[in-house]
């Protein structure tokens, strides 16, 4: 997992899901399912956002908690998508 | 077996026909009716020990899982009210509904600071922790304790009828404070009768929920599941819509209740269609009307599944609902009303509206609400004596939504007559928002109200006057929100102005600003 792509997420994320809130303590592990972050609204946001920044494609049933529920494995996924491998899960 | 009198006997007659059944599954969970009736008979015996006594409010703030499931019921065998709390509630929230009803215990996650809780809530006694390593005092317990073996030594007899209480759901009120609808044992089961009837469930029905169970769509899912022996997969969110299509198709779903956002990101999955669910038979809608091109889609990708265009409001459960045969004919209509009720439409004189005539929906039936906790002056003006002739002293449910009916007896939703906002099937007050808003030092003014929005109905819509000389920014306003409403509640859009018209009286004239789409300063945050 990049560090740049990491931290593009997270700023993705703290920005849009907890509005710039830094005293909410999320780390790159949290489940956002745990903590209530992302809805389903929420995860079209992040398809589109992770779609647009990365110019990928993705794919219905990629849209699963082991590739979105946290900004770990989100930034794993976008790795994954980058080194083309579709499967991506 | 006689017609049940109380909820809880949903389970124990289900119980004893089908002990071994899975009643529900929810994540790694599959109980048996059995289990549950075991489990909650224990809470139960726990609950009555540490001081519940018949008619005391017990919260339940947790997810859809298992033991919020178990805790419905065995709330319901202490002769006690349970209360569910919406999952995403904040802190200052939840002490208002726990002061509210002054409830007596609290179910709910370790992870809640519930020292917290207990000392600003002085009426809980008791708090029954789900997740907890190490909890045993004299007024909190762990889950497992709570519903294991060693409970049950607690003997006492059960005295509740079926016109007590049995739960208090809390809506939004036009004041900006939610107010607790109460519904007795009576109310429920003969909704829940009368739903399942024309729903035709049946015994072999799967149904899977999951709509939050605060919200009373959700939690009838889990009464008619238990009322016919049928299985309920409990679903935690929607979220994943895609791991959704998989459980329905694995657990061979037959039943699947929706509201219009849902449907709409549904409708754009290839797999959701008859040829990858053969077993759905039926699919449920309620919250707000069904878009007609996503019926028609619905029409064309189960084309034997039965679609039941509903409408109700929390104060009786439900209303109407359009016979699956009528869906082509009438894709508009909410039907008739459901068995065993009346539903009618009164015009301004107070007199039956004619057909095509607009006025307010009145609910006639066992299924009407006792009336709003402690509001004596709201329940006054929701349930009215019944302008019948001879005067039978009968109280009526109006809804304060505006219907007509067709020639055939029909109804058909026009409006609503208040400002509540429906928003990805939940209803908002824009009064609560604003008044969420004005606890920011920064806001000198705020209107709220809903604009159309293809996903969620409708979205919410903040107007904001900043205190002149500060800076406000759109993140920082939803940042507070964040931090003082439910997830559903917090504006999507927010917007600056210098000032706000108001009426004559002096106050902002929220549909003013509602009509206004255009020509104002801008600075949109879309959430």
């Amino acid at each position: 997992m990049s560090e740049a792509t990491r931290r593009t997420i997270r700023n993705f994320v703290v920005e849009n899901f907890l509005y710039g809130d830094l005293t909410r303590p999320l780390s790159d592990d949290d489940s956002f399912l745990e903590k209530s972050i992302v809805d389903s609204t929420g995860i079209l946001e992040l398809v589109e956002f992770l779609e647009r920044t990365w110019n990928l494609t993705v794919q219905d049933e990629e849209i699963v908690p082991n590739n979105f529920d946290s900004i770990a494995r989100l930034a794993q996924y976008v790795g994954r998508k980058q080194n083309g491998d579709a499967r991506a899960s | 077996m006689g017609m049940p009198v109380q909820v809880d006997a949903f389970l124990e007659q289900t119980a004893q026909r089908l002990p071994e059944k899975v009643a529900l599954i929810a994540g790694d969970a599959r109980l048996t009716y059995r289990e549950i009736e075991t489990q909650s008979a224990r809470l139960a015996a726990t609950l009555r020990a540490r001081g519940v006594c018949r008619g005391d409010r017990v919260a339940i703030f947790l997810d859809n899982c298992a033991e919020a499931v178990v805790a419905v019921f065995g709330v319901l065998k202490a002769d006690a009210v349970f209360v569910m709390i919406h999952p995403t509630t904040k802190p200052d929230k939840l002490l208002f509904l726990l002061n509210d009803c002054r409830v007596a215990a609290l179910i709910t996650y370790a992870r809640l600071d519930t020292q917290a809780v207990q000392t600003q809530a002085p009426s809980l006694r008791q708090t029954i922790l789900v997740g907890a390593t190490d909890a045993a005092s004299e007024r909190q317990i762990r889950w497992e304790e709570a519903v294991g073996p060693s409970s049950q030594e607690t003997f006492f007899r059960r005295a509740a009828i079926d016109i007590d209480l049995a739960t208090i759901i809390y809506t939004s009120g036009s004041t900006g404070f939610p107010k607790g609808v109460m519904m007795t044992h009576l109310n429920m089961v003969t909704a829940a009768t009368s739903i399942t009837q024309y729903l035709e469930n049946v015994e072999d029905d799967i149904l899977l929920n999951c709509l939050p169970l605060s919200f009373d769509y959700g939690l009838y899912q889990v009464l008619m599941t238990f009322k016919i022996g049928a299985t309920l997969v409990l679903e935690r969110s929607f979220t994943y819509p895609q791991l959704l299509l998989q459980q329905l198709d694995r657990e061979r779903v037959t039943g699947f209740p929706l509201v219009p956002t849902m449907l709409a990101m549904l409708v754009k999955m290839p797999h959701f269609s008859s040829a990858h669910l053969p077993h759905l038979r039926y699919f449920t809608n309620t919250a707000a009307a069904l878009p007609p091109a996503h019926i028609a889609t619905l029409r064309e990708r189960f084309p034997d599944a039965r679609i039941y265009s509903m409408y109700g409001l929390t104060e009786c459960k439900r209303v109407c609902y359009l016979p699956p045969d009528q869906i082509d004919l009438r894709p508009t209509s909410v039907g008739i009303a459901i068995p065993n009720t009346e539903a009618y439409v009164v015009n301004a004189a107070g007199e039956r509206a004619d057909v095509g005539e607009v006025g307010e929906l009145v609910v006639r039936g066992a299924h009407v609400m006792r009336g709003y906790w402690e509001r004596p002056e709201e329940t006054a003006r929701a349930l009215r004596p019944a302008p019948l002739p001879g005067g039978t002293g009968e109280r009526v449910l109006h809804t304060g939504d505006l219907f007509k009916t067709d020639d055939a007896g029909f109804l058909y939703f026009v409006g609503r007559r208040d400002d509540i906002i429906k928003t990805r099937g939940e209803k908002v007050s824009p009064r609560e928002v604003e008044a969420a808003l004005h606890r920011m030092p920064e806001v000198l003014e705020a209107a709220v109200f809903g604009v159309p929005d293809d996903l969620l109905g409708e979205a919410i819509r903040a107007v904001i006057v900043p205190v002149p000389g500060v800076s406000l920014t759109a993140q920082a306003v939803l940042r507070h929100c964040a931090r003082h409403l439910e997830d559903f509640m917090i504006p999507k859009i927010v917007e600056f102005r210098t000032e706000l018209p108001k009426t004559a009286t002096g106050k902002i004239a929220r549909r003013e600003i509602a009509r206004q789409e255009d020509g104002c300063q801008e600075a949109t945050h879309h959430a």
